[in-house]
């Protein structure tokens, strides 16, 4: 069973060593900032301090030890300590407080902290910048090793980050196994976020209700779907080239959502358009759902139902297919029109995740679609690849830019590093599938001849 | 059964001593010797599967064997890679051309090697060697012509060109005359008489006898890995050589039947189609089996892919049980109960990229239904039944289709028609390039369809097929019908012809 999936799914394997590498070589100090953490500096400082010292809890802003110092604060100030003072912040923050108290002549008998205000240089030397406080105790909650990788935060960063390019290679994954291409992905989000925060904005702008924000979503997402099925129809009835006449809709969707928007960003926009990029449902995001039922449904569709099975038949062998009866003009429009609602949902996210619509976002997207697709083993020649294979795939980039940023990288090193990871994922698996020697050396076995 | 052979002074050509080879799980070779001289013709035969392409493909350097020797000219030849075996004077033409359709015959034959002086390319002076070279083997084709406007037969001759032109020795051709009409057929063999004569060596595998009787001077047969015997062409007869490919004595090539026919299920009417589809109309009835000769090119193909909607038909009418049928594409044809196994197996009948239950269930999706999904169990069921019904040989249901020796794929295309329990049948060229054996289980396929009440209508090539298979014959020459034979019994091969070629 197990080898069975990995031999299905070989970039399992990349995407396990890849995690691996980059907890390993993020593993680092975390300190909590759970309320188990704040129960527990809570009661360490009351066993030892007077209700009357002066304590100074300190958290950073926009992170967790943020609402982390609010919190204690709160608890000290109900257990009694009516001196107990609030810094979040920046470390130049802190550095003022602590100055003014210099000034006033006070002194703080603790300084309690967490998370990554802990690390802050001007707590740790608190002794040396300041020696008329070097009585002062630094107190935190028990810290233990962990890779920042791994961390919650990070992981669903992972997932903010990739999910629009993992929506859109649902449909380029269909439309690649066609033996076809679809270069229009990128220009159909712009065009897609444009409309639908046009819609939004027509409808009320800021003070519009949630509603609204569907039925911005639907426009957006039905035009991209239009102008799929004419490009589709011109690649089933007309013999043209996917490749070229995708390229011209690349061209045109780009140009319409300049020329509609006059260049502009559209901000006017409801407040309830974050909802979907931003918000979470029962403490899972709803972009995390959101892609999870997708890939569940594309998959059931592709290999359990007959217009999945006609997809990689017209792929595999277009003469063939039509000769059994597969209706290929039909099953060609039908990817084209998959691929581009795949395209307007992914521009609506994106305009959730930025909370506005700008004609130009998604630049250069539909080549991470296609690398994401690539990557998971789908065949550019047609005929093969796996949805699930596509899922790994675009987490594969994702994980590769993510791990990249935590240690660090200049981004042109990432660009360079990325491309070299796709190539090498692309031969590895060229490589396993033939039975692990160059196809030039290695032929074909045949039962019989 | 080896023929003891006298001492001689010159050593044969090529020797192939106690070769062996196994793939995994398969004995593809046991043991198998081989000697072709100079200035004959070898005749190779043997079923699907019994090790042909194995020994061949060892001799062109694509496989290496597990133990052996090969001896060319009397000295041990190292062939490790199609290079050195070019490089010892083997040349192999596969069935499937290795010609670059856009490049033109003189570059086609000089790919690789172009002749140049500082950087380019010498035109006149290929062009020069090209005619000296068809001049030779009598051959006319303009060298400057683009392979891609060339019939397949010259495409043939091209290769067999170009393999001289880099001193081949020893050519073998296999399966040379699959696609070839009989009078193209005639001039290769003029041209491999012509190739004895200059002392090559030709290996000739094929699966037609007859052509195997005319050509060769000695055959060789293998069957299950094994050399079963080589025989001086004079010393064998027909019936013997079949007994020695199949392992057991055949009575008949062809089973027999009682056809009743009923009434008439299907009718043509002026069917046109460019100038490839002439004005062609024809009648089939129910359980009666209608044949359709003539060359290749004679528009029988395109015909039939008129009836099935596979192509838009300038004009005519087609009727089914009396109505017409309005068929405009191979959707409408199967919902009307026809169906197709087409001529090109790999072009036209398979996705050869997927597994053979996925080949069977494709156009019976409809019947597989639960609810919106497929319902794959009683897709696996129904490929089992099958499998046994028509003993296909598959490692599993999820075997890639490529893997299939030819018989076996043909049993795949055969069973996914059959599943669609269709009323009116086309074969075109059902037996082409499949072995003596598996033949025979297609006829009495056939003539069980026709018990059955189907109507069935045949296209071949092979002119004993048709004549020992069809109740009626309708022979076409170039997109018109030229005649019919409604004797079947008393038709001869020649009258047949006689028609197709005037």
């Amino acid at each position: 069973m197990l080898t069975k999936v990995f031999s299905d799914y070989g970039m399992v394997l990349v995407l396990i060593v890849l995690c691996a590498l980059f907890s390993v070589l993020t593993l680092n100090e975390q300190t909590p900032t759970d309320s188990d953490a704040i129960a527990e500096l809570l009661g360490e400082i009351t066993g030892e301090f007077d209700r009357s010292a002066v304590i100074l809890v300190v958290g950073e802003a926009n992170k967790g030890s943020g609402p982390f110092a609010e919190k204690l604060r709160e608890e000290l100030v109900r257990a009694g300590y009516d001196d107990a003072r609030v810094v979040v912040g920046i470390p130049r923050d802190l550095r003022v407080a602590l100055d003014e108290m210099k000034a006033k002549g006070e002194r703080p008998a603790v300084i309690a902290t967490s998370g990554d205000a802990r690390k802050w240089g001007v707590i740790e030397g608190i002794g040396v910048r300041y020696p008329e406080f070097s009585g002062c105790e630094v107190l935190w909650p028990e810290s233990y090793i962990w890779p920042d990788f791994l961390k919650r935060s990070n992981l669903l960063a992972i997932v903010d980050r990739i999910v629009v390019i993992a929506v859109i290679a649902i449909g380029m994954t269909m439309v690649i196994i066609t033996a076809g291409i679809d270069l229009s992905v990128g220009s159909l989000i712009a065009l897609a976020a444009v409309i639908s925060t046009l819609v939004m904005k027509r409808l009320g702008g800021l003070e519009a209700p949630a509603a609204a924000v569907a039925v911005g979503f639907v426009a957006g997402i039905l035009c991209c779907g239009v102008i799929g099925a004419l490009g589709g129809f011109i690649v089933a009835r007309f013999k043209v080239a996917p490749f070229i006449t995708t390229l011209g809709v690349m061209m045109m969707a780009r140009g319409l959502a300049f020329m509609i928007t006059g260049g502009f960003s559209i901000y006017q926009v409801p407040r309830a358009l974050p909802w979907l990029g931003q918000g979470s449902s029962l403490g899972v995001p709803n972009t995390v759902i959101l892609l999870v039922v997708l890939y569940v449904l594309a998959h059931v569709f592709m290999t359990h139902t007959r217009y999945g099975r006609y997809i990689y038949a017209v792929g595999g062998n277009e003469e063939a297919a039509r000769l059994s009866g597969v209706p290929v003009r039909w099953v060609i429009v039908l990817v084209y029109i998959f691929s581009s609602l795949a395209a307007g949902l992914g521009g609506c996210i994106q305009a959730s995740q930025l909370n506005t619509g700008t004609p130009s976002i998604g630049m250069m997207y539909e080549l991470y679609v296609i690398a994401a697709v690539v990557v998971g083993g789908t065949s550019l020649s047609g005929g093969s690849g796996r949805i699930l294979g596509t899922l790994i795939g675009a987490f594969i980039i994702s994980v590769i830019q993510n791990g990249m940023n935590l240690l660090g990288m200049e981004s042109y090193t990432q660009q360079i590093v990325l491309g070299a990871v796709i190539l090498g994922a692309v031969l590895l698996d060229k490589v396993r599938s033939t039975g692990a020697v160059p196809g030039f050396l290695s032929r074909k076995k045949k039962t019989s001849d | 059964m080896m023929t003891g052979q006298p001492k001689r002074l010159n050593p044969p050509l090529l020797e192939m001593r106690e070769i062996d080879k196994s793939f995994p799980g398969v004995q593809a070779l046991k043991n198998v010797s081989m000697e072709l001289r100079r200035g004959e013709v070898l005749g190779l035969v043997g079923e699907n599967g019994a090790g042909k392409s194995t020994l061949i493909k060892i001799l062109g350097g694509a496989h290496l064997p597990d133990s052996g020797s090969i001896v060319i000219d009397g000295r041990p030849a190292e062939i490790v890679s199609p290079t050195a075996a070019h490089e010892a004077g083997v040349s192999i033409i596969y069935q499937e051309f290795n010609l670059v359709a856009d490049l033109t015959v003189q570059e086609n034959i000089f790919l690789g090697r172009e002749e140049t002086r500082m950087g380019f390319i010498r035109g006149g002076q290929e062009h020069r060697a090209t005619l000296e070279l068809f001049e030779k083997i009598g051959i006319d084709i303009d060298p400057k012509a683009r392979c891609r406007e060339l019939t397949v037969a010259q495409q043939q001759t091209v290769e067999i060109a170009k393999a001289l032109s880099v001193n081949a020795k020893i050519i073998v051709m296999d399966e040379p005359t699959a696609t070839l009409t009989s009078r193209e057929v005639g001039r290769l063999f003029a041209v491999i008489r012509d190739l004895k004569s200059h002392g090559l060596g030709i290996i000739y595998i094929s699966h037609r006898f007859e052509e195997v009787f005319e050509v060769a001077d000695r055959v060789m047969v293998l069957r299950d890995a094994e050399h079963v015997g080589t025989e001086d062409i004079g010393d064998i007869t027909r019936e013997k050589l079949i007994e020695m490919t199949v392992g057991r004595p055949i009575e008949s090539e062809f089973p027999k039947r009682t056809s009743r026919p009923g009434r008439v299920r299907l009718r043509a009417e002026g069917l046109r189609r460019g100038d490839v589809v002439r004005d062609v109309s024809f009648s089939v009835r129910a359980g009666e089996i209608l044949g359709f000769a003539g060359l290749v090119g004679a528009g029988r193909t395109e015909t039939m892919r008129l009836i099935f909607g596979a192509d838009k038909r300038d004009g005519g009418r087609i009727f089914i049980d009396g109505k017409e049928a309005g068929i405009r594409s191979p959707k409408d044809a199967i919902r009307k109960r026809i169906c197709l196994l087409a001529e090109d197996r790999k072009g036209h009948g398979l996705v050869l990229i997927h597994s053979c239950r996925e080949n069977f269930g494709l156009p019976n999706l409809d019947r597989f239904r639960r609810g919106a999904f497929v319902d794959r169990r009683k897709e696996r069921a129904r490929f089992s039944h099958f499998v046994e019904r028509l003993r296909i040989k598959v490692a599993g249901h999820e075997q890639l289709v490529m893997n299939l020796s030819g018989g076996n794929q043909q049993k795949v295309v055969l069973a996914k028609w059959l599943e669609r329990n269709a009323d009116i049948i086309i074969f075109d060229e059902p037996t082409r390039g499949i072995d003596v054996g598996t033949k025979y289980e297609i006829y009495v396929l056939i003539n069980r369809l026709l018990g059955e009440g189907k109507a069935i209508i045949m296209i071949s090539s092979e002119l004993p097929e048709v004549l020992g298979m069809s109740d009626r014959v309708i022979v076409m020459h170039e997109g018109r019908v030229k005649g019919e034979i409604s004797d079947v019994a008393r038709a001869t091969q020649e009258e047949i012809l006689s028609m197709a070629i005037s």
